[in-house]
C-alpha cells in the first residue's frame, strides 16, 4: 500500500471555503482507492477523520516558538487572503505585523514539515496550494521523495486584478520544484502554463467531485425561504465569499436587470467577505436592497437548506479554478448558471453558461430559468443525474493514474 | 444485378439568433443574426455552398455526363430553397442544371422541413402544397415521391400520402420495422392503394455518410472497390437505397478525407458489373413490385440510435416548445398576417427541436455537433422568447 504524506491548510468543519472541502473529499476517496494518508495541518484543530492519521504542525510550533501567537493568526490567515487585503494591510502600520506573520507562519510550517517528514514513512508527498508548497518542498528535501503539488487556485485567481508578488513567488517556486502538478481544471492548467511558465506535460487535470454522503437527505428549507416561496417569490442563490474574484457585483447588476422584468424575485446571498458592506450599499443604490438577502457565512445544514430552497443557483465568478458549490447545488437538484471563466463549466454540461461581465445575458438566463417550469425541471433532473458521475471517487481514480504514470516513486 | 437509388437531403434551417428576454416586444427579426457565428444563416449557407453544394453539384453534373446510367434524386426543403434564392443564385442555378439533365428527380416534402404531420394534418398538407409550388417555380417539375422530415414514418403517414396521390414514399430501413426482412425490396404501406415504400439501406448509407472518415473504423479507408464488393452481397434484383444528407460531401466528411474522389469513382466501380444500374425513386417504384407489407403503428425515423421521434420530442423542453407553437396555430392562421404566419412556420422547422435534445452518450455528441447553441437549454430559451414575442404580435392583432 502506497503511503502519502499530504500537506494541507484547512479541513472542514474548520474551513473558510472550498479548499478544505476539496482536501477532505479527495483524501477520503484516495484512502478508499487504496492509499494510506498522513494529513498534516499547520494548526491544531478538532478534526479526527477515522480514515487517516492527522499531524498538526502548529501545536508543536506554538510550543517551541512563543513569538507566534497562533490564536490571533487563525482568524486572519485564511487560504483566501487576497492581494487587496494585502494592500490594505500594507497601508497600516499595525497590520504590517500580520503580513509578516503570514509568511512567517508559512515558513514555520515548512520548517516543521521537514521534521514531521523525517518521522513519517511515505512513498511520496502531496501539497495543496501555495500555503502548503514550502512545507511540501521541505518534506521533499528531507525525504528525497517526489512531490506532487495540487493547484486549487492561484494568486491570479484570488487577486482578480492584482496579484501579490510574494505569493506568486512562493507558488512559482513550488510549481517549478514539484515533480508533478495536478490542476483542478483545464482553465487552471492554462493559468499555470501562461503565468508560471510550467511546461504542458508536467501538469495533469483532475476535476473536483462531490459526495452525496456528505449531505443530509432532503433538507427542509428555512422558514424564511419557505415563506418567500409561498408568496410566489422565486429564489436565486449566490454562495461564496464576497470578494472581487467571486463576481458578486455582476450578480447584483444582473439582479437589478432581472427585477426590472420580474419583481417577484428574491436574491439570497450566502457568504461574507471584504465586499459585504460595499455590496449592501450597491444594492441600495440599485434600489433593490429589499430584494437582496444577505445571510452571512453559512455552512452545513443551513447551507443545504438554502440550496434546497433555491429555484436557481448562480456562480458568476471572475476567475474560478473549479467551483465546488456548483456541484453541491446540482446535487440538491437546483438549476445552475455558471460563468465560463470557471473550471466547473468544463465538466458540468447540464448548466447554463455566461461570461461574468455580461450581466445582460445573466439576467436573461436567470429570467428564463425562474419563469419556465419545463426548463427548470429539465435542468434539475439532468443536473442531478450528471453530478452523480462527478464524484471524489472518480477524482481519486484519476489521481492514482497520475501517480502510476507520471513519475516513479 | 442490383440497383442503386440515391437520395440526398438538402436542407438548412433558419436558426434563431441570440434572442433575449429584453428583445421580446421590441425585435421581430428572429433569424437575422449579424455576428459571424453558427447562428448566422447566411454565413453558414455561404460556407456549406462553398464546401459542399457547389463542388458536389459540379461533380454530379460531370458524372451524369460521363455515365448515361447515372441517376440521383434530391429532396430540397423550401426553407433552404428560399435562402439560396435570396443570397446564392449560383447555387440555385447549379441545382437547376442538374434537374435539366432529366436524370435528377426532386422529391416532395414539407416546405418548412417540419413535424407538422405529428401536430396538425391540415398544416401538413398546406406545407406539402407550398413545397410543390416552390419546386415547380424553380425546376418546372412536379414531385411524385414523398419523403417526410427526417424520414419520420408510420402507417398513418403512409395512408395520408397514398390519399394525397403520391406513388412512393421513403423511410428508414430500421431493424425493428423490418424484423429480418430485406431493405432491398419495395414494400406496401398498410391500407395503401398505390403508394410504395422505399426503405433506406442504412448500413451501406451510413458507411458513406457517417463512417467514411472515421479512423477507428476497421474498414477505414473505404475504397470504391470495397464498397462495391459489399453491394454484391445484396440479393439479385435488389434495390440499394443510399439515402443521406447531401452535406455528407465536403461538410460532414471533409474534402481531405477523400470523399469527393470516392464519389467520383463510385459509378465506374459499380457499373463495371454491366448488369448494375442506377434509378431514381420514381423509376424504382415503376420498375419493381411491392410484394410485402410494412406495418408500422409507431413512428420511426432515420435519427439517432433509437430511430424514433426522440431526437425532436423526447424531453419536456421539446414537447413544451412544440405544443406551444402548434397551439398558437389557430390564432395565427385566423389573423392571416403573412409575416406572422411565415415566422410561425419558420419556427416549425424540426432543427429547432433537435437542438433542444438532452440525450446522453454518442447521440448527445451528434446533436452537439449540429447545434449552433452552447447547450440544449439555450436553444430552448431563445425559442421560447421568440414564441412569446410572436404571441404578443398575435394578441396585438386580435385587439385591433
Amino acid at each position: 500500500m502506497k503511503r502519502i504524506l499530504m500537506f494541507g491548510w484547512e479541513l472542514p468543519p474548520f474551513n473558510s471555503g472550498g479548499l478544505g472541502v476539496a482536501c477532505y473529499g479527495l483524501a477520503r476517496a484516495l484512502v478508499r482507492t487504496g492509499f494510506d494518508i498522513v494529513f498534516v495541518l499547520p494548526r491544531k484543530v478538532d478534526v479526527d477523520p477515522s480514515f487517516m492519521d492527522m499531524r498538526f504542525a502548529a501545536s508543536e510550533l506554538a510550543r517551541e516558538n512563543q513569538s507566534v501567537s497562533v490564536r490571533s493568526i487563525e482568524t486572519l490567515l485564511t487560504p483566501y487572503i487576497t492581494s487587496e487585503q494585502f494592500s490594505m494591510m500594507k497601508q497600516s502600520d499595525t497590520t504590517q505585523l500580520y503580513q509578516q506573520t503570514l509568511h512567517e507562519e508559512v515558513m514555520a510550517y515548512a520548517q516543521k514539515a521537514g521534521e514531521i517528514a523525517a518521522q513519517e514513512q511515505c512513498d511520496f508527498i502531496y501539497a495543496h496550494d501555495w500555503l502548503s508548497f514550502p512545507a511540501g518542498l521541505a518534506a521533499k528535501e528531507v525525504t528525497g521523495k517526489p512531490l506532487i503539488a495540487q493547484v486549487h487556485a492561484t494568486e491570479y485567481d484570488r487577486g482578480a486584478g492584482g496579484a501579490d508578488e510574494r505569493i506568486v513567488k512562493v507558488e512559482k517556486q513550488g510549481l517549478e520544484q514539484a515533480d508533478h502538478i495536478i490542476a483542478v481544471s483545464k482553465y487552471t492548467k492554462s493559468v499555470i502554463m501562461d503565468r508560471y511558465g510550467i511546461e504542458d506535460d508536467k501538469i495533469d487535470v483532475v476535476y473536483n467531485g462531490v459526495d452525496r454522503e456528505d449531505f443530509v437527505k432532503a433538507p427542509r428549507s428555512s422558514r424564511l425561504l419557505r415563506g418567500a416561496r409561498k408568496q410566489g417569490k422565486k429564489v436565486v442563490l449566490f454562495v461564496g465569499r464576497l470578494t472581487a474574484q467571486k463576481g458578486f457585483e455582476y450578480f447584483l447588476e444582473a439582479a437589478a436587470k432581472a427585477l426590472a422584468h420580474n419583481p417577484d424575485l428574491l436574491f439570497v446571498v450566502a457568504g461574507s467577505g471584504e465586499l459585504e458592506a460595499p455590496m449592501m450599499h450597491r444594492a441600495a443604490e440599485l434600489k433593490i436592497a429589499d430584494k437582496v438577502l444577505f445571510m452571512g457565512f453559512v455552512r452545513g445544514k443551513e447551507l443545504q437548506e438554502a440550496y434546497g430552497a433555491a429555484d436557481l443557483f448562480v456562480m458568476p465568478s471572475v476567475s474560478e479554478p473549479f467551483g465546488i458549490t456548483t456541484l453541491e447545488a446540482m446535487l440538491h437538484g437546483t438549476p445552475v448558471i455558471v460563468s465560463r471563466q470557471s473550471g466547473v463549466a468544463e465538466v458540468a454540461e447540464h448548466t447554463l453558461k455566461v461570461d461574468f461581465w455580461d450581466t445582460e445575458d445573466l439576467a436573461h438566463k436567470m429570467l428564463a430559468v425562474v419563469e419556465n417550469e419545463a426548463l427548470q425541471k429539465q435542468l434539475r433532473r439532468n443536473g442531478a443525474r450528471e453530478v452523480r458521475q462527478l464524484t471524489w471517487k472518480e477524482s481519486a481514480k484519476q489521481c492514482a493514474w497520475v501517480f502510476d504514470n507520471r513519475f516513479t516513486s | 444485378m442490383s440497383t442503386i437509388c440515391f437520395y440526398f437531403q438538402v436542407h438548412q434551417p433558419r436558426r434563431i439568433k441570440d434572442y433575449r428576454v429584453s428583445d421580446i416586444g421590441e425585435d421581430h427579426g428572429y433569424f437575422n443574426e449579424k455576428k459571424k457565428n453558427d447562428r448566422n444563416n447566411k454565413f453558414i449557407l455561404e460556407r456549406v455552398s462553398r464546401k459542399c453544394y457547389l463542388p458536389t453539384n459540379k461533380l454530379f453534373l460531370k458524372l451524369l455526363k460521363k455515365h448515361p446510367e447515372m441517376k440521383i434524386s434530391f429532396s430540397l426543403s423550401g426553407i433552404f430553397l428560399e435562402q439560396i434564392e435570396d443570397d446564392f443564385p449560383e447555387v440555385v442555378k447549379s441545382f437547376q442544371d442538374l434537374v435539366k439533365t432529366g436524370r435528377v428527380e426532386i422529391l416532395s416534402e414539407t416546405y418548412y422541413h417540419s413535424l407538422a404531420f405529428l401536430y396538425d394534418q391540415k398544416e401538413f398538407e398546406r406545407q406539402v402544397e407550398m413545397h410543390r409550388k416552390k419546386v415547380w417555380d424553380l425546376f418546372g417539375v412536379v414531385p411524385q415521391v414523398f419523403r417526410n422530415t427526417e424520414l419520420i414514418y408510420s402507417n398513418d403517414l403512409g395512408r395520408k400520402i397514398d390519399a394525397m396521390g403520391f406513388k412512393g414514399i421513403l423511410a428508414e430501413g430500421a431493424d425493428h420495422i423490418l424484423r429480418g426482412q430485406s431493405p432491398h425490396q419495395l414494400y406496401r404501406p398498410v391500407d395503401s392503394k398505390n403508394v410504395k415504400l422505399l426503405l433506406k439501406s442504412y448500413k451501406l448509407s451510413d458507411d458513406i455518410a457517417f463512417r467514411f472518415s472515421e479512423q477507428a473504423w476497421e474498414e477505414h479507408p473505404l475504397s470504391t472497390e470495397k464498397f462495391v464488393s459489399w453491394t454484391r452481397d445484396v440479393p439479385s434484383d435488389g434495390i440499394i437505397n443510399l439515402f443521406m444528407d447531401y452535406e455528407t460531401f465536403g461538410e460532414h466528411q471533409w474534402e481531405d478525407s477523400g470523399i469527393f474522389e470516392f464519389l467520383e469513382d463510385l459509378p465506374r466501380a459499380f457499373l463495371k458489373d454491366k448488369k448494375n444500374t442506377f434509378m431514381t425513386p420514381s423509376e424504382v417504384v415503376d420498375s419493381f413490385e411491392a410484394k410485402e407489407q410494412i406495418d408500422a403503428p409507431q413512428y420511426f425515423s432515420w435519427a439517432d440510435e433509437d430511430r424514433d421521434l426522440s431526437a425532436w420530442l423526447s424531453n419536456d423542453l421539446q414537447k413544451e416548445a412544440a405544443q406551444k407553437l402548434y397551439d398558437l396555430g389557430k390564432d395565427v392562421l385566423k389573423i392571416g398576417d403573412p409575416e406572422i404566419i411565415e415566422d410561425w412556420r419558420r419556427l416549425q422547422t424540426s432543427d429547432h427541436f433537435y437542438y433542444m435534445c438532452t440525450k446522453w452518450h454518442a447521440d448527445g455528441d451528434v446533436h452537439k455537433y449540429f447545434s449552433p447553441y452552447e447547450t440544449p437549454y439555450d436553444a430552448f430559451i431563445v425559442f421560447i422568447n421568440v414564441l412569446n414575442d410572436l404571441k404578443l404580435r398575435v394578441e396585438a392583432h386580435k385587439n385591433k
